[in-house]
């Protein structure tokens, strides 16, 4: 194992690497014998992988379909809107970054690479410049309200007023001849991934904040219906619970009445998503010392500002990371809501996949989109690691 | 919450008292769910009598009419609709009880890799961790279907690896063994080796808390049961069983066992998934033990597998236990993404059933109160196993 204790001073001159060597990969025996095994084993299956990447693989299939990944069948005349929506997110990102992010020009110096980069990548111009601009609008929001620690507030209502802003954009009215309708069945592909799990994250958050606090109550009422619900979603696949409310979920309404197909995977999603949300701020809750809820009684506050001033805000700090975990969770299983026929990044890879001049490239397409899911969560999974190292979780 | 002692004329008007208001609020709602599931029932009931279905189970009963690729029980299109959801129960319960030991296995020896001392190896199961933890189930499921398991050459084609196995898009073909006629008293023989193996593995582990001594429970338990097997099997009239091995016989394989590529890739996925989770939490709770505990056995003179064996991994197990179970939880519960490749499980059955009777609410409560029962079953032996690990406080 560690060899370090027993080296003799004079062998302080062999070189690092050989000493790193020695350390890693060498001692004992039979880690010698493992590291000579798996050198051969990786080396044929690399090349293998590297072969097949760069010599078989028809990537054109990947190419010609981008548009199709990217947003599915959303028509191309209303492109600026998605344009906009990522204007705006940027823009918020740019914002949130300077004013929670310290003095610190790393985040416009890598958005800066990153534009300088797709300037000069062949990339058709119609994608090129707008992408261009919106990564110019981040650096300019970020140098603009670098350190200004005042506007936390009015960003954090600029995000929420921002999610219904980008909905409203993206769906448009009917009637209107700037913002015609764009109807759910044409969203599709990243773009509908994204957007399930946000509105999933953010639809099931109150909720499960309520049924946590209800699983905690002292009314026995409201208790066991929150734990009857709570174990009994937790209990169930998430397949059959998108399942069961694409078929229970218009039987609900009188007759008349249509629900989108849309609008039932993410009623799903939500429901489904609120019960594991409810066990995890329960976990928080349960953190939180006696003596917190004690002191928010004696100080007369009521049941409400107590959770609300007292007891939430420490028992969701405590449990960020539990929440990230979950929300990385919540993107991956998007891809059931292929259940219910709707045309997620999955649902397109199947679709292209179908097409008769596709046939046969399964292999770089699946590959493909699970590129692009390991980018997504690990992203998120690094910067949860980030956000919990700063807030200082398990340190405090 | 602490109330200071009532008398008559402290109490707070009625409006204002806690434990009127409790109550009220508690009355209020019930009320309101009460009338919402109302509500939505009658929906559902006009809705349902407007598209001319009746409720009740009776449909059960009735002949099913569509086949099922692969079955525990004998099983055809003239049977009833009741079997067919056994079948689909015991075709989940298979993928998941197979899975789940796979899992456990891969989960086991991957997170003990990610902690050797061998860069290269830790490497490399960090490498399959990050890629099979960050990327959805599904996807890798129909990667592990159309892209590995329907890839594979034709029948007469197919791929021979030593065995021989044999790989092709029509299955993977393995050797099996081929019961003759003495194999009831071979397993009579082998039933028996594990039972004294069982009480020689007790009666060691005494030996050893008396004694301080090795006893080798395992060893002996594991050495007793093959010589059961072997006496067994020169005991029993004629040979027990054969090897039986595949063969090409016109369109498919003859002999031996068959998985279906369906299976085989729902196994595949299942393992490969769960296991790269089951590994981060092995690592996490090998992690967790107290590094006093390694330099004490150190110290001792054990070497690294007595320590593990002895003291890493008992305590670890405790703190492994509980979210391994919420692991063998998701497996059961993810294996109903079988109904995506075609692998006909509970929630697969369920759907054909369903798209043939119509009879959405009777089929939907069926699935999932079995779900919940599976969930519940896998729990219920968990908390028990966890008692029986869990750190005795004295």
């Amino acid at each position: 194992m560690t060899a370090k204790a027993e080296v003799p001073p004079k062998r302080k001159v062999t070189p690092l690497v050989l000493e790193w060597m020695k350390d890693n990969l060498l001692t004992p025996w039979y880690n010698a014998v493992i590291t000579v095994v798996l050198t051969v084993v990786i080396f044929v299956v690399l090349r293998a992988i590297l072969r097949w990447a760069l010599y078989e693989a028809t990537w054109d299939v990947v190419l010609v379909n981008l548009r199709l990944f990217a947003v599915g069948p959303y028509p191309e005349e209303a492109f600026w809107r998605i344009w906009m929506s990522l204007g705006v997110v940027s823009l918020l990102a740019g914002l949130s970054w300077g004013v929670w992010g310290g003095r610190n020009l790393t985040p416009s110096a890598i958005v800066g690479v990153l534009g300088a980069v797709l300037l000069v990548l062949p990339v058709s111009s119609n994608v090129k410049w707008p992408m261009v601009g919106i990564l110019a609008l981040f650096i300019l929001a970020h140098l603009a309200s670098m350190g200004r620690t005042g506007f936390r507030r009015p960003l954090v209502w600029g995000w929420v007023l921002s999610f219904f802003v980008i909905l409203f954009l993206l769906k448009g009215l009917g009637g209107s001849t700037l913002l015609t309708s764009v109807p759910t069945s044409k969203w599709g592909g990243l773009l509908l991934t994204v957007l399930l799990a946000i509105v999933a994250i953010v639809a099931s958050f109150p909720l499960g904040v309520l049924l946590a606090l209800g699983r905690r109550s002292e009314l026995p009422v409201v208790k066991l219906f929150s734990i009857l619900y709570i174990e009994s979603v937790r209990g169930v696949p998430l397949v059959t619970v998108l399942w069961a409310s694409a078929i229970i979920l218009p039987l609900f309404f009188p007759k008349g009445v249509r629900v989108d197909n849309l609008i039932r995977a993410m009623v799903g999603m939500t429901l489904f998503s609120a019960a594991y949300l409810a066990e995890n701020v329960r976990g928080g809750l349960q953190g939180v010392p006696r003596g917190q809820y004690e002191a928010a009684y004696a100080l007369g506050l009521n049941y409400y500002q107590a959770m609300r001033y007292i007891i939430l805000p420490q028992a969701l700090r405590a449990v960020i990371p539990a929440i990230v975990g979950q929300f990385i969770g919540l993107f991956k299983d998007t891809t059931l809501v292929a259940i219910v026929g709707l045309l997620d990044l999955l649902g397109i890879a199947l679709s292209v996949i179908a097409q008769p001049e596709f046939i046969g490239l399964q292999r770089e397409v699946f590959v493909f989109i699970a590129a692009i899911y390991w980018i997504f969560t690990y992203a998120m999974s690094y910067s949860s690691r980030r956000l919990e190292a700063r807030l200082g979780v398990g340190t405090r | 919450m602490a109330t200071v002692p009532v008398t008559e004329h402290t109490r707070p008007p009625f409006w204002r008292d806690e434990r009127v208001l409790t109550v009220v609020a508690q009355v209020v709602f019930l009320v309101v769910v009460v009338l919402v599931f109302t509500y939505l029932y009658n929906n559902v009931q006009a809705g349902l009598r407007a598209r001319g279905l009746t409720g009740g189970y009776g449909f059960l009963q009735q002949r099913a009419g569509f086949d099922i690729g692969e079955s525990l029980i004998p099983y055809t299109a003239d049977d009833s609709y009741g079997r067919a959801f056994v079948v689909g129960i015991l075709n989940t319960l298979k993928v998941s009880l197979v899975g789940v030991l796979s899992a456990t296995l891969l989960g086991l020896l991957s997170g003990i890799a990610r902690l050797s001392p061998n860069w290269l190896l830790r490497t490399l199961v960090s490498a399959y961790i990050e890629i099979i933890r960050n990327t959805p189930l599904l996807v890798q499921l129909f990667f592990w279907y159309m892209a590995v398991m329907l890839k594979f050459p034709r029948v007469r084609q197919a791929v021979e690896l030593p065995g021989p196995i044999y790989l092709s898009n029509r299955g993977i073909a393995i050797p099996w063994l081929r019961p003759e006629a003495g194999f009831p008293v071979w397993i009579g023989f082998v039933v028996a080796g594990i039972v004294i193996g069982l009480i020689v593995a007790k009666w060691r582990t005494n030996y050893e808390e008396r004694t301080g001594q090795s006893g080798y429970p395992i060893v002996a338990a594991l050495v007793t049961w093959v010589m059961f097997a072997i006496v067994g099997w020169f005991i029993a009239p004629g040979t027990p069983a054969t090897v039986a091995k595949p063969e090409l016989n016109g369109l498919n394989f003859q002999g031996g066992t068959r998985m279906t590529p369906e299976f085989a890739a729902l196994f595949m996925g299942l393992v490969v998934y769960t296991g790269a989770f089951i590994a981060e939490i092995v690592r996490g709770g090998i992690l967790a033990v107290s590094k006093g505990q390694r330099e004490a056995a150190k110290a001792l003179g054990l070497n690294d597998v007595q320590m593990m064996r002895y003291i890493i991994l008992p305590q670890a197990m405790r703190i492994i236990i509980p979210p391994l179970t919420s692991q063998y939880l998701n497996l059961t519960k993810n294996s109903s993404l079988a109904v995506f490749i075609g692998y006909p499980d509970l929630f697969f059955v369920a759907g054909t059933v369903l798209n043939q009777t119509g009879k959405s609410l009777e089929v939907i409560s069926l699935v999932m109160a079995s779900y919940l029962s599976f969930s519940l079953l896998t729990s219920l032996f968990m908390n028990w196993y966890n008692q029986r690990v869990k750190l005795v406080e004295r």
